[in-house]
């Protein structure tokens, strides 16, 4: 059979993927202030990006919250990962748990925004934390990362052979000890590449953050998007740039850790 | 069962106080904030807007009315345009990812190990990269200063001096390349393990390609191919930042309009609405078959 079409289509492919890419990287190294012509190399729009303040105050943003929903989220979503994996659930209980955990991977982004609003708009009687802002979105991106640090930390603790932990109990460790000294060193790395996922998850997120934020808490993509109906300028390039290297390297980072398992 | 005791894993437990702690605050937390939401958007979808946008909790079918198309003068076949549109979208995206995977993972599959990984990684790094970013390259690429703009113009598709954007073909080179690795990722893990001497057996006794696909290929790659239209058609039918930026106001998708009536029309019960006639036309396009959750069986590499 005949595999050069094959060949074709697989380069091609490549090259529809990484053209997009490709095109912002060239665009922010061009001098031209204006339009889409040519006018020599330059990496004054990187320089420009450190001196405009809505852009670090943006980068602040997105950093604060996936480092803060990263830490919750993996907390929980460990406990989450173990209390399921570990505890002896029903299994008419264990399929309710399931179909509530998968929530986040099952049900599109904007069906997640909006449900998400909705709880809000409720719980803002409570407490103001709920406003839309920082706090709001912190809290919306936990509540999409939880479910993907628990995926990612049940399949670990799933591999485990169940003799090392049937050795320790065989040798009188406790509860406790057992957790703290087999299991937890075991499952590391699952915990470390599930808060890698969450975290990048938080960091290239728009649609949940594009519903929830507020005035003050504008974040990268979301400062992006805004750039784009505003206008373009080149300090957009430079900063998409530095975004899709940042993401690439972390998710990179993540899998190395992944496979080193 | 204490460090008092002797501790013997193989007795059945009953789940004890760690057990319940544990899982506690994650179930509780998605129940509180995704699970009870999801589910009020139906007495959200019955409710009403507001003089001034906000929600008035009185029962009316009105939102449902306007859903099939009914609204202030009469029905209007506005929404359901709009409706079928988003339908179209998803679906003709996810034939394009699945004609263009097909022959890529083929290929990927037919490598050398060590460069297969390479190939998977240059796969599945732009499902990395940002949406608004990617879309934005292509706003760039299509501009009216570029070659493709410019031949275009040339052969008269577009005034001259004007970009390929915003228009169809922007909207569909920008979804295609943001779902195709939702699509190719799973279905290599399929096409890999796929066996090739039945393939060549099947060559050796006269199946012409197509034959060869449709009664070898297809079905031994039906659980990759599976996992992979249902990965790309709900995002694609839900997508709303592709749409916005490359095909501008003049393509209305689902997706835009349910975000238009949580910024600037503050009409949250039609929105709610919208977003269970979503979710219904989801779960309808695929129901014919049990929705597999990805986390059961991880279908990325990664």
């Amino acid at each position: 059979m005949r595999t050069w079409p094959q060949a074709v289509v697989a380069y091609l492919s490549l090259v529809l993927l990484y053209l997009p890419a490709l095109a912002v990287a060239i665009f922010s190294v061009n001098k031209a202030r204006f339009g889409l012509n040519w006018k020599g190399f330059s990496w004054m729009w990187y320089q420009k990006l450190l001196e405009n303040e809505a852009i670090i105050e943006a980068t602040l943003n997105s950093l604060i919250l996936a480092v803060v929903s990263t830490i919750i989220a993996t907390v929980i979503g460990t406990a989450l990962a173990l209390g399921l994996e570990r505890a002896p659930w029903p299994k008419s209980c264990l399929r309710l748990f399931d179909a509530i955990v998968n929530i986040p991977v099952a049900v599109p982004d904007i069906i997640m925004a909006v449900a998400l609003v909705l709880a809000f708009s409720l719980l803002r009687n409570l407490s103001g934390i709920f406003d839309m802002g920082l706090g709001a979105m912190i809290i919306g991106h936990v509540t999409f990362q939880i479910s993907f640090v628990t995926m990612v930390v049940r399949g670990r603790l799933a591999s485990l052979n169940p003799q090392t932990r049937e050795a320790a109990w065989d040798l009188f460790a406790s509860r406790f000890y057992n957790f703290r000294r087999v299991t937890l060193p075991l499952i590391t790395p699952g915990i470390l590449a599930g808060a890698m996922l969450a975290f990048t998850l938080s960091l290239d997120d728009f649609i949940i953050s594009f519903f929830i934020h507020g005035p003050e808490s504008v974040t990268l993509p979301i400062y992006i998007f805004a750039s784009l109906k505003r206008g373009l300028t080149p300090e957009t390039n430079a900063l998409s740039t530095v975004m899709l290297l940042a993401t690439v390297l972390l998710a990179l980072l993540a899998e190395r850790i992944t496979r080193k398992l | 069962m204490d460090s008092s005791a002797l501790p013997t894993p193989i007795k059945k437990r009953s789940t004890s106080l760690s057990g319940y702690l544990a899982v506690g605050p994650g179930l509780l937390w998605l129940t509180i904030l995704l699970a009870i939401p999801c589910l009020s958007l139906v007495a959200m979808a019955l409710a009403s807007r507001g003089q001034y946008g906000e929600v008035v909790w009185s029962f009316s079918l009105e939102n449902l009315r306007r859903l099939i198309g009914f609204g202030l003068f009469g029905w209007s076949p506005d929404l359901f345009y709009i409706l079928l549109r988003s339908l179209l979208l998803a679906t003709i995206t996810t034939l394009l990812c699945v004609l263009i995977a097909y022959p890529l993972t083929f290929h990927m599959a037919s490598r050398r190990p060590s460069i297969r990984v390479f190939w998977l990684i240059l796969v599945i790094v732009p499902f990395w990269t940002n949406v608004v970013v990617r879309s934005y390259g292509w706003l760039l690429i299509l501009g009216p200063q570029l070659p493709p703009a410019r031949l275009a113009a040339f052969l008269g598709f577009i005034p001259p001096g004007s970009a390929l954007y915003p228009g169809t073909l922007a909207v569909y080179l920008g979804m295609v390349t943001t779902f195709l690795p939702f699509m190719a990722l799973p279905l290599y893990a399929s096409v890999e393990r796929l066996d090739r001497e039945i393939l060549e057996a099947a060559r050796d006794l006269y199946a012409n390609p197509f034959l060869v696909f449709w009664r070898v290929t297809l079905p031994q790659t039906t659980p990759g191919l599976s996992v992979g239209i249902i990965m790309t058609f709900v995002p694609a039918m839900a997508m709303f930042v592709v749409t916005d930026i490359l095909g501008g106001a003049k393509y209305m998708f689902i997706g835009n309009l349910i975000q238009q009536q949580f910024s600037q029309a503050r009409d949250w019960p039609f929105g709610a609405a919208l977003s269970l006639g979503l979710m219904i036309l989801t779960l309808l396009s695929l129901g014919f078959r049990r929705l597999k959750a990805p986390g059961q069986k991880d279908p990325f590499p990664l």
